[in-house]
């Protein structure tokens, strides 16, 4: 993928979709629009080379190595404190927002290290979308807040139809469509999240980032947002954060284990982290002799 | 709890520390009831004064024809209506001048260079203006916008900056507070739905820290009614017979006005005439102060 070329780093809203980084004429499969067919392989979107994070002196995560595929669903677990949100956080460039943090190393999208000086943060995080720990709508009404994403980016063709779309795919449409012009905040936890997770994908991101989407939440609004990310994950690729074994385990397709440290000892298919994990460690964790 | 008897469950005088308490709650009540009964006294003595309440007689001195007519040498005819429209036109000068300022400052300052030492520097110095006498900012008005500037002696522009300026520092302070209550986790969603700074500012932090910004205005605009230091260092007439035909006419405003019927030798103007000044100026700052609290209310969320 290193024949990927930047094509530009228009940071001005009506900057397109394909404005960070566009394949080259020549490129094959590589290239970033989505690829339908079940013979290509596993294409990587995300890929870090000796990841590092420090805020000021401390070091949050060590030499990451990981290779995220596409249209997957990528389980992230680990203990509290071992920098699921930090690496999270690094691939959309939100630790930019960090004024302590600092970034080491590589972390390529499509091919192109988001962290060299000419990606644009803003442009970056139109095609990677986030959803986070804590609901967090905007004090605006609901229908403001899914077509947040598209006006900002001064998309605003058929609007009342992407909203209801991403309302759709985030169920959350039947509960609300009588009442989009109410206060977002008057739902409830549970309907916040979803309408966020509509809110992330109404301008059709690329790779949709969760950092425990469900951690607030009770087992039926979970299952519901479980379902929903099984679904997204048709289309898009999710790299998700997960407290829950049982949850990583339901709906992830490969898995991600971070230690205590930042250090990414285990990266594999789901069922192999989960069945036969090649570290103790990671054997520990999961089973829960250690936290 | 782990004693061997339980006798000091209950507790006693000595352990337990309640009469101090008692007695600093009884001192805060005593504050509280002194503070707001000196506020009623006052208020009280004007409200009597200004309706003739003692002296029936000389009828109430504060009436529609008091709000409708000017100054005049026969206590009974004097009124304030043209210091009145000079008050509101000088707040309008305000209004216009010193909000966008005072809130570009707050945005400045709060979204755009909170980390950098230079912006330290003149939050701390803000904080000191705050604080400048209000005379000294009449001086300042008289040299800048007289002097420097050119503008005329007296006129409302000129009371206008001048007073806008001595309320800079308390618009930017609460526009900082409205701008700083605005939860982080609303940036961060902005940002990360891809939006610009430009963007998150205008579309998410402004909106929500919009009705903080103006209550906080309007009761700096309230300070601002009340002035009278500056507007006598500006040269501020004492006394117009006619409202100014515009903003670069010369004007007196109502403290002006109350401050120059005080010093009248007639007992009824520093008495009642002056009495129905304050009671008027004190209902246009009630009603400002309401207007502020009903904008807070209006857009409390939980
Ligand atoms: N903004 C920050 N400033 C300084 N240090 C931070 C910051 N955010 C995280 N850290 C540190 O980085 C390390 C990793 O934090 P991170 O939030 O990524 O952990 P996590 O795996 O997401 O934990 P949790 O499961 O509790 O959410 C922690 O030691 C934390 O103290
Ligand atoms: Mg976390």
């Amino acid at each position: 993928m290193s024949q990927e070329t930047i094509s530009g780093t228009d940071p001005s809203p009506d900057a397109d979709d394909e404005s960070l980084i566009s394949p080259s004429p020549g490129a094959d499969a590589v290239g970033h629009e989505r690829t339908t067919g079940e013979q290509s392989e596993t294409r990587t979107v995300v890929e870090t080379q000796a990841l590092d994070v420090y805020y000021g002196e401390e070091r949050a995560l060590q030499e990451i190595d990981i290779e995220i595929p596409a249209e997957k669903v990528t389980a992230i677990i680990g203990p509290s404190g071992c920098g699921k949100s930090t690496f999270l956080r690094c691939i959309n460039r939100m630790n930019d927002l960090v004024d302590s943090a600092r970034v080491e190393g590589e972390l390529l999208f499509e091919g192109k290290n988001v962290y060299d000086a000419d990606v644009d943060p803003v442009a970056l995080r139109r095609r990677i979308g986030m959803v986070f720990q804590a609901p967090n709508p905007f004090p605006k009404s609901i229908y403001d807040n899914v077509a947040y994403g598209l006006r900002v980016q001064d998309d605003t063709e058929n609007l009342d139809e992407r909203v209801e779309t991403a309302l759709r795919r985030a169920a959350l449409w039947d509960e609300v469509n009588d009442r989009l012009d109410e206060s977002a905040l008057d739902l409830s936890g549970g309907q916040q999240q979803r309408l966020c997770i509509a809110r992330a994908i109404a301008p059709d991101p690329d790779v949709l980032l969760m950092d425990e989407p469900a951690s607030a939440l009770d087992p039926v609004a979970t299952s519901q947002i479980e379902d929903l990310i099984e679904e997204l994950a048709q289309d898009y690729t999710v790299v998700i954060v997960t407290h829950n074994m049982q949850q990583a385990a339901r709906i992830s397709d490969k898995t991600a284990v971070f230690l205590t440290g930042g250090e990414l000892v285990e990266f594999d298919d789901t069922g192999v982290v989960f069945e036969n994990p090649e570290h103790q460690r990671v054997e520990d964790y999961i089973t829960g002799k250690f936290g | 709890m782990a004693t061997d008897s339980g006798r000091d469950w209950f507790g006693s005088e000595k352990t337990t520390g309640y009469a101090k308490g008692r007695a600093f709650e009884l001192g805060c009540l005593a504050a509280t009831v002194f503070g707001i009964f000196m506020v009623f006294v006052l208020l009280l003595y004007v409200v009597v004064d200004a309706f003739a309440l003692t002296t029936p007689e000389y009828g109430p001195w504060l009436d529609g024809d008091f709000l409708t007519s000017a100054h005049s040498r026969f206590p009974e005819k004097a009124g304030i209506y043209p210091a009145l429209v000079g008050s509101v036109m000088m707040l309008i000068v305000i209004a216009l001048s010193a909000f966008p300022i005072g809130v570009g400052t707050a945005i400045y300052l709060e979204e755009y260079a909170s980390d950098n030492p230079i912006a330290t520097l003149i939050e701390i110095n803000i904080g000191n203006l705050a604080g400048v006498p209000s005379v000294v900012y009449g001086l300042l008005g008289l040299a800048l916008f007289i002097r420097f500037v050119g503008l005329g002696t007296g006129t409302v522009v000129v009371g206008g900056f001048t007073v806008g300026l001595l309320i800079l520092p308390i618009i930017i302070i609460s526009a900082q507070e409205a701008i700083r209550s605005v939860p982080d986790s609303m940036r961060t969603a902005s940002y990360g739905m891809g939006a610009t700074r430009w963007q998150t500012v205008w579309r998410v932090v402004l909106p929500e820290a919009l009705p903080g910004i103006l209550t906080g205005t309007i009761l700096a605009l309230g300070r601002a009614i009340g002035e009278t230091a500056p507007l006598i260092m500006i040269g501020a007439a004492a006394t117009v017979f006619s409202p100014p035909s515009s903003f670069f006419d010369r004007f007196s405003a109502m403290p002006r006005q109350i401050y120059a019927w005080v010093s009248f030798p007639k007992y009824e103007f520093q008495y009642g005439v002056m009495a129905a000044g304050v009671v008027t100026l004190l209902t246009v700052l009630l009603l400002m102060n309401a207007t502020a609290i009903l904008i807070r209310n209006r857009y409390q969320r939980q």
